[in-house]
């Protein structure tokens, strides 16, 4: 078992927030935002697509070393995608494909030369007869179906069991709700998927012959560390920042926004290229610190990271520092101060507090715009290290595939896809927390 | 009034300041001249004269921040730090690794970047402003629904692929304009058509909302209730007073990035291979230009500072009841 980096924060977070959830249950001015939530179809839709894609994450994020040959560090998904991670093949595949995309000079078996579509080596090397494929796919997708069937129905009598004592009527008609819908959709897509991809590359494979889907899966991760760790890295800064220049005006104020404007007057892409060459320069002159590319690459995840959270705590520290100022004359403060509460508590248990409302949402709104940005930033080369899975470094790989005679459009669509359910599903899920927390919308 | 400009005039050099400490940071003091030139000169096998050489010509063979071996004020003058920052206030760039002038290259390359960025700009506003007053001319009906549902699912796509849809739709397969390029005069209109198209449409979804909530919160005030009052009907409202009000924020965010628009954009300079500072950008970024990049900081945050300065002067000209003190 080995913990990398960006490993533990994940899991540091994910503690954090358990732990946070734990205190805060059954608080009662929470009840109402949160039963909000919970009655917005939409919201709990996106949040079920959400966990689906955290769950994977955190998947990918279990790393140990792997015995044997190579000892090479993998994931619990890529030690349980084993053979989608070792079947690759030549080069471009579509996806079902059982030969390879271009042809090639084959030696027959009578040792004469032909030129032709070699066969795949490991996509549909099941099938005797290519015309058989269609009716094969057919076949094992309802194989696949039928799994996630079993699976939706084991899960939803787990939860009928534990809500039998409540109305049984409830718990029946609960089945085809909104959210089980999404669940079932969910499961039984991804039985598919797993059930075919063992037998063919469901969405065909790219230059070196990598799996797509394979690739597309393991970036999930690279977004969800980029979308969360970011606002980790930038909580503690926005906070303590924005909330002493609202409380303490005067010269703290002055620094304060000396700093913040200074750092936002450096277009935030320089500021990244910069940061990131630097790393890079650091990292060319210490390699003998990062001998295994999954380490290296982890670091280099970790530094973006780090510097797109200090590229971009300066919107919230702004945000937080008018809303204290609002705060601070308010009237509940005034008597605070009046019974001669101290200023500390003042802060944590009057201003933090009231201020929360803000950082929550600005969280959820950011990490939409987080993964997309890490798009963009690996295409400019500045992202994340080129070995490690993402999205971005499929576009960049692929972007020259468009141009090709006929085209290879499979690694982008697939990026594509990935990226917009990711995308869409924290946007809506956004805009869900933002009407139930933001006092000035909904009613 | 006057004095509150010069005031605010006076602000920009330290947030200058500032920024160039940044960078000095960033740029020195991480890594050392030395890190950087055997970067540059490739890791192994690198001789000392090799590095030195490279230092020397880059003027990077100085101390960071006190050169002790020197005298009187050349003791402050004759480093790193001082020769560096003094030359980008001056907005002598000086040279870049391959040997050319990057004050004339920013001058020449200025040009194309803001033929893309102004008219991508000026229709995206018109557009998302239109767009965002349909939906609350029609608000609380099915239609508005449908419009923000498609500002979602548009702002949730990542902007390479309306650049990568819009090349290959109406470039490789309709083949109405070029795929990339550009050429001087009013020749380069047609390589500039599809860039600005694809930059407004990438911008409808989040600029749309924008504005939507904009006007939303404009809406519901007082004076359009008179103005309702009144008997004028909903269009005439919205156009001639909800408009017109919301206009106050719509001018000043607009205003701030302004001069932000030489810079240019770097994905789409570089995806229509517009030789623009965007791209230029991007290629120090890809080469590892050190001087390029700091420069392309440098002129970035002057820039954005001005357009700071213009935001407040264009406050006092179109609002009226904003009080200098």
């Amino acid at each position: 078992m080995i913990i990398l980096w960006t490993d533990g924060l994940i899991f540091a977070l994910i503690f954090s927030i358990l732990v946070l959830g734990f205190t805060l249950r059954g608080k009662e001015h929470l009840q109402r935002p949160l039963k909000t939530i919970a009655n917005n179809s939409v919201g709990m839709v996106s949040l079920v697509v959400l966990v689906f894609f955290v769950l994977i994450g955190l998947l990918d994020s279990v790393h140990f070393k792997q015995q044997g040959a190579g000892n090479e560090i993998i994931s619990a998904l890529d030690y349980w995608a084993t053979p989608l991670r070792e079947h690759g093949e030549k080069t471009y595949s579509a996806p079902f494909a059982s030969h390879l995309f271009s042809k090639e000079m084959m030696t027959q078996a009578d040792g004469s030369m032909q030129w032709g579509y070699p066969r795949l080596q490991f996509g549909g090397q099941h099938l005797s007869n290519d015309n058989d494929k269609l009716a094969d796919i057919f076949q094992k997708t309802v194989v696949g179906v039928f799994q996630g069937v079993v699976c939706f129905m084991a899960l939803m009598l787990v939860y009928w069991m534990f809500s039998k004592n409540k109305q049984d009527e409830e718990s029946l008609s609960f089945t085809f709700q909104p959210v089980p819908c999404t669940l079932f959709v969910l499961i039984t897509l991804s039985c598919i998927l797993i059930h075919l991809s063992g037998y063919y590359h469901v969405l065909g494979t790219d230059k070196v012959g990598e799996d797509v889907f394979y690739q597309a899966v393991k970036s999930i991760r690279t977004g969800l560390i980029i979308g969360t760790l970011t606002t980790l890295i930038m909580l503690p800064m926005a906070i303590v920042f924005g909330i002493l220049a609202g409380f303490f005006r005067g010269w703290v104020d002055d620094i304060i926004q000396y700093f913040y404007t200074t750092l936002n007057s450096i277009p935030s892409v320089l500021l990244i290229a910069a940061s990131i060459l630097m790393v890079q320069v650091y990292m060319a002159n210490h390699e003998a610190d990062f001998t295994s590319v999954v380490v290296r690459s982890d670091t280099r995840l970790l530094f973006l990271c780090l510097i797109l959270g200090i590229t971009s705590w300066t919107g919230l520290c702004r945000l937080l520092r008018a809303e204290t100022l609002k705060l601070r004359e308010m009237e509940y403060v005034q008597a605070a101060y009046a019974l001669g509460v101290k200023q500390h508590t003042i802060l944590l248990r009057h201003i933090l507090p009231n201020v929360m409302h803000i950082v929550l949402i600005s969280v959820v709104l950011d990490f939409s715009s987080l993964v997309l940005a890490e798009a963009v930033l690996s295409y400019i080369n500045i992202g994340v290290d080129p070995t490690t899975f993402s999205w971005g470094n499929m576009i960049n790989g692929a972007r020259l595939e468009m141009a090709r005679e006929p085209i290879v459009w499979w690694s982008l669509t697939a990026a594509f896809v990935f990226m917009f359910a990711l995308v869409l599903a924290a946007n809506l899920f956004a805009d869900t927390v933002q009407d139930a927390f933001d006092p000035r919308r909904g009613t | 009034m006057t004095s509150y400009l010069i005031r605010r005039f006076l602000y920009a050099f330290p947030l200058l300041m500032g920024v160039n400490i940044l960078t000095f940071v960033l740029f020195f003091v991480v890594n050392s001249p030395d890190d950087m030139a055997r970067m540059q000169l490739g890791q192994k096998r690198v001789t000392e004269a090799a590095v030195s050489n490279w230092k020397h010509q880059h003027g990077y063979d100085k101390p960071l921040l006190w050169n002790s071996e020197a005298v009187a004020e050349k003791k402050v003058t004759e480093t790193i730090f001082y020769t560096k920052s003094v030359g980008l206030f001056l907005f002598r760039f000086g040279t870049s690794d391959s040997g050319r002038n990057i004050g004339d290259d920013i001058q020449q390359r200025a040009l194309p970047s803001l033929a893309v960025a102004l008219p991508t700009l000026l229709l995206g506003l018109v557009v998302n402003i239109s767009f965002a007053l349909m939906m609350v001319l029609f608000r609380s009906s099915y239609l508005e629904q449908a419009g923000v549902v498609l500002c979602v699912v548009l702002m949730s796509i990542s902007s390479l692929f309306y650049i990568i849809g819009g090349q290959f739709v109406f470039a490789k397969i309709l083949k109405l304009v070029p795929i990339s390029g550009y050429d001087d005069g009013f020749a380069a209109i047609k390589f500039l058509i599809l860039p600005v198209l694809i930059g407004v449409f990438s911008g409808i979804g989040s600029g749309g909302r924008w504005y939507r909530t904009l006007f939303l919160e404009e809406v519901e005030k007082d004076y359009v209730r008179t103005a309702r009052a009144k008997g004028l009907t909903e269009t005439q409202t919205l156009f001639r007073h909800v408009l017109q009000n919301a206009m106050i924020p719509i001018l000043t965010g607009v205003v701030v990035v302004l001069p932000l628009l030489f810079m240019g954009s770097l994905i789409m300079e570089s995806f229509f291979s517009i030789p623009g500072l965007g791209s230029y950008t991007i290629d120090a970024i890809n080469s590892q230009d050190f001087a390029i990049v700091r420069a392309m900081v440098f002129l970035g945050s002057v820039l954005y500072i001005v357009g700071l300065l213009l935001t407040d002067i264009s406050y006092t000209l179109v609002d009226p009841r904003v009080r200098l003190s």
